[in-house]
């Protein structure tokens, strides 16, 4: 028998059941729906944050104190202060690392604003450079909508000035204009010399809820601590990336007297690094999670074969007739066989749609509702993927059934009730 | 050469142990063209027989040659093959296929053949326009009297038009003027198209369109003998 005529009659057997069918392929619709939804978040979880590290430049490495984590059980939190002053003057020596373009310390807490009766709680990001008036822009990518950043000279003379985010500006000075007024911090006055526009998440910070001084002010009289948080190095080009972080490795070594690597108070993180480590976790989570919905579609499978079964069962006599009237055994398997794979690949098309529909709402609902830069992202591997499972799956669960079809006598089945 | 022919045939069926014998020690040849009734009582082994003639099952033991071939020496295809373009085969119970139209029930045996798909439609009108059902091509088979029934299921044993017509009790289920229709058309097959027929039945009048009967009982041959013709013939003038 011609593969059309396969189909066509597999077809008509399942049309003869519509309810039942239709109940049959609710499982394998549930754990198709299910995978897809999981792989399209997953890949749009993956380029959010591959995009907001990609915001930070490629170009960045970041130096942290304290040493790599090797496992989540390893406590990291050692050498918190070994990132000095000194550090950052060898950096910025061309001798010590030549294809070092830009280097800014950065330290960074929590801090209580006060402006008038209102008060607000941000974030506290010192960052500036004694040479450089624009380093902050240059490296986040952020520039004041009004006002200006402050400028070295401010940074080297530990200047009482501030830029505010966006959030902190609706938040303590509403309508009214902040340039030049005075907000206190552990009831010191800083001048507002700038507004940044409303920017979002950028890399790690969101410097909406942001209040940016000069490193040294933020050191000296807020934070009151002589060492940095990270320091922060632009590299002349992306090739010159690995050849920085070796000689920022080298140079810091001979500053903290390291000789043996192993005992590094510090470490380098290029963005690379960052993305790959966050890439792993959710494709491991991922992976996890669709592992999880597979077991559905094992349930769905053997709920197909169980219809598949009682469908044998019950048209035995259709069998009998069809090998009385030249049907061979292969034609009965590939036919029941065929119902089987049609039905769950019917299910794989609607656990499609459904997963691509229902990752579309959830992408909608974070990017309004949480104003994340959340896309709508529908891998085409997922649903050529889900397809062929469900494919797959008619075809494992359905095989049993189609061969006992195939192996019963004609008389067998003729005589039937 | 007869088409065909069978030598000590015996068939014993296996239960739990327990040997139950159908068939024991059959002897017959049946010739093109021939319309053959095998008349027995329930338990006689008629089904047993019609059953390994139409090659739906296997002899015990004895011989049986189709078209002077050995049941044994075909293979599983061949068979089938067999069952498909040799033979026709005709039902007590229809055996229609549900929520299907009469045209396609009739088409099916050429699913399975290798008869090109554009004769398919012509060659199962002409089958329908034989058993006087051309009004009835679109109906679905449910919408159809039994006695339509078992005439759609006769134009399908004869859309392939096999060499040998076997017949499980046409009439069993049918009402007397119904079952007399479905054995006038299948005697016409018989005399006006000279096709062989192969019939059982219980009842010794369906068994009298016959030209020759096969009596059974108890798995065995009681009786084969031509019909005589002048019963036949005082048949057809009331």
């Amino acid at each position: 028998m011609t593969f059309e005529h396969t189909f066509k009659t597999a077809l008509t057997g399942l049309r003869a059941h519509k309810s039942r069918s239709i109940l049959t392929i609710l499982g394998i619709v549930i754990g198709i729906t299910a995978i897809i939804l999981i792989m399209a978040l997953g890949q749009g979880a993956q380029d959010l944050i591959l995009g907001q590290i990609q915001g930070l430049g490629s170009k960045t490495v970041a130096i942290l104190p304290g040493r790599q984590p090797k496992g989540p059980a390893d406590i990291a939190s050692l050498f918190l202060d070994s990132l000095k002053e000194k550090d950052l003057e060898s950096l910025q020596e061309k001798n010590n690392a030549p294809n070092i373009q830009d280097v800014m310390p950065i330290v960074f807490g929590p801090v209580r604003l006060a402006y008038q009766s209102e008060t607000h709680q941000a974030t506290l990001l010192g960052g500036g450079s004694f040479t450089d008036n624009d380093i902050i822009g240059k490296i986040f990518d952020v520039y004041p909508e009004r006002g200006r950043f402050f400028n070295s000279e401010e940074v080297k003379g530990k200047a009482s000035v501030a830029i505010i985010g966006d959030k902190v500006r609706r938040e303590l000075f509403g309508s009214s204009d902040p340039l030049n007024e005075k907000l206190k911090i552990n009831g010191k006055n800083f001048k507002v010399v700038g507004v940044l526009s409303s920017k979002g998440q950028v890399s790690f910070f969101n410097f909406d809820d942001m209040l940016l001084v000069p490193y040294t002010t933020a050191q000296e009289y807020i934070l009151g601590r002589k060492y940095f948080d990270r320091i922060l190095v632009v590299a002349s080009s992306e090739e010159t990336i690995a050849r920085v972080v070796e000689d920022i490795k080298i140079t810091l070594r001979a500053n903290h007297d390291i000789t043996d690597p192993e005992k590094d108070d510090f470490f380098v993180e290029t963005q690379t690094d960052i993305a790959q480590r966050l890439s792993t976790i959710i494709t491991a989570l991922t992976l996890l999670l669709i592992s999880i919905a597979a077991i559905s579609l094992l349930v769905g499978g053997i709920g197909i074969m169980n219809i598949m079964l009682v469908s044998v069962t019950e048209r035995t006599r259709e069998i009998g007739l069809r090998k009385a009237l030249g049907a061979t055994e292969s034609d009965i398997m590939r036919q029941f066989l065929l119902e089987a794979v049609i039905l769950t690949a019917i299910g794989g098309v609607v656990g499609i749609i459904l997963g691509a529909v229902f990752s579309f709402l959830v992408s909608l609902i974070l990017s309004r509702i949480i104003a994340l830069g959340w896309a709508f992202a529908f891998p085409v591997s997922a649903a050529i993927l889900g397809f062929g499972v469900s494919a797959f799956v008619g075809l494992v669960f359905g095989l049993y059934p189609a061969r006992q079809a195939s192996l019963k006598s004609p008389i067998e089945a003729l005589r039937y009730e | 050469m007869p088409l065909i022919e069978v030598k000590n045939l015996q068939k014993i069926y296996v239960n739990d142990g327990v040997e139950t014998p159908a068939l024991q020690e059959v002897s017959f040849s049946i010739e093109s063209g021939e319309f053959v009734v095998i008349l027995g009582p329930s338990g006689s082994g008629k089904s047993t027989l019609l059953h390994l003639l139409g090659f739906l099952d296997t002899p015990t033991a004895g011989a049986y040659r189709f078209n002077g071939k050995t049941i044994n020496d075909y293979s599983k295809k061949e068979i089938a093959q067999v069952r498909n373009k040799k033979m026709g085969f005709i039902f007590q119970a229809f055996n229609l296929l549900a929520k299907t139209t009469v045209l396609e029930n009739v088409k099916l045996p050429l699913l399975y053949s290798d008869m090109p798909e554009a004769k398919w439609n012509e060659l199962a009108l002409q089958a329908i326009q034989a058993v006087g059902l051309s009004h009835r091509v679109n109906h679905e088979s449910s919408q159809l009297s039994g006695g339509e029934k078992q005439r759609v299921a006769i134009a399908r044993a004869l859309v392939n038009d096999p060499q040998v017509i076997f017949a499980d009790e046409p009439t069993g289920n049918l009402d007397s003027k119904s079952g007399q229709i479905v054995m006038d058309i299948i005697r016409r097959l018989s005399e006006e198209q000279g096709r062989t027929v192969v019939l059982i039945t219980h009842e010794i009048y369906t068994a009298e369109n016959a030209r020759r009967i096969i009596a059974m009982r108890d798995g065995r041959i009681e009786n084969d003998q031509k019909v005589d013709r002048s019963r036949l013939d005082s048949r057809f003038q009331k």
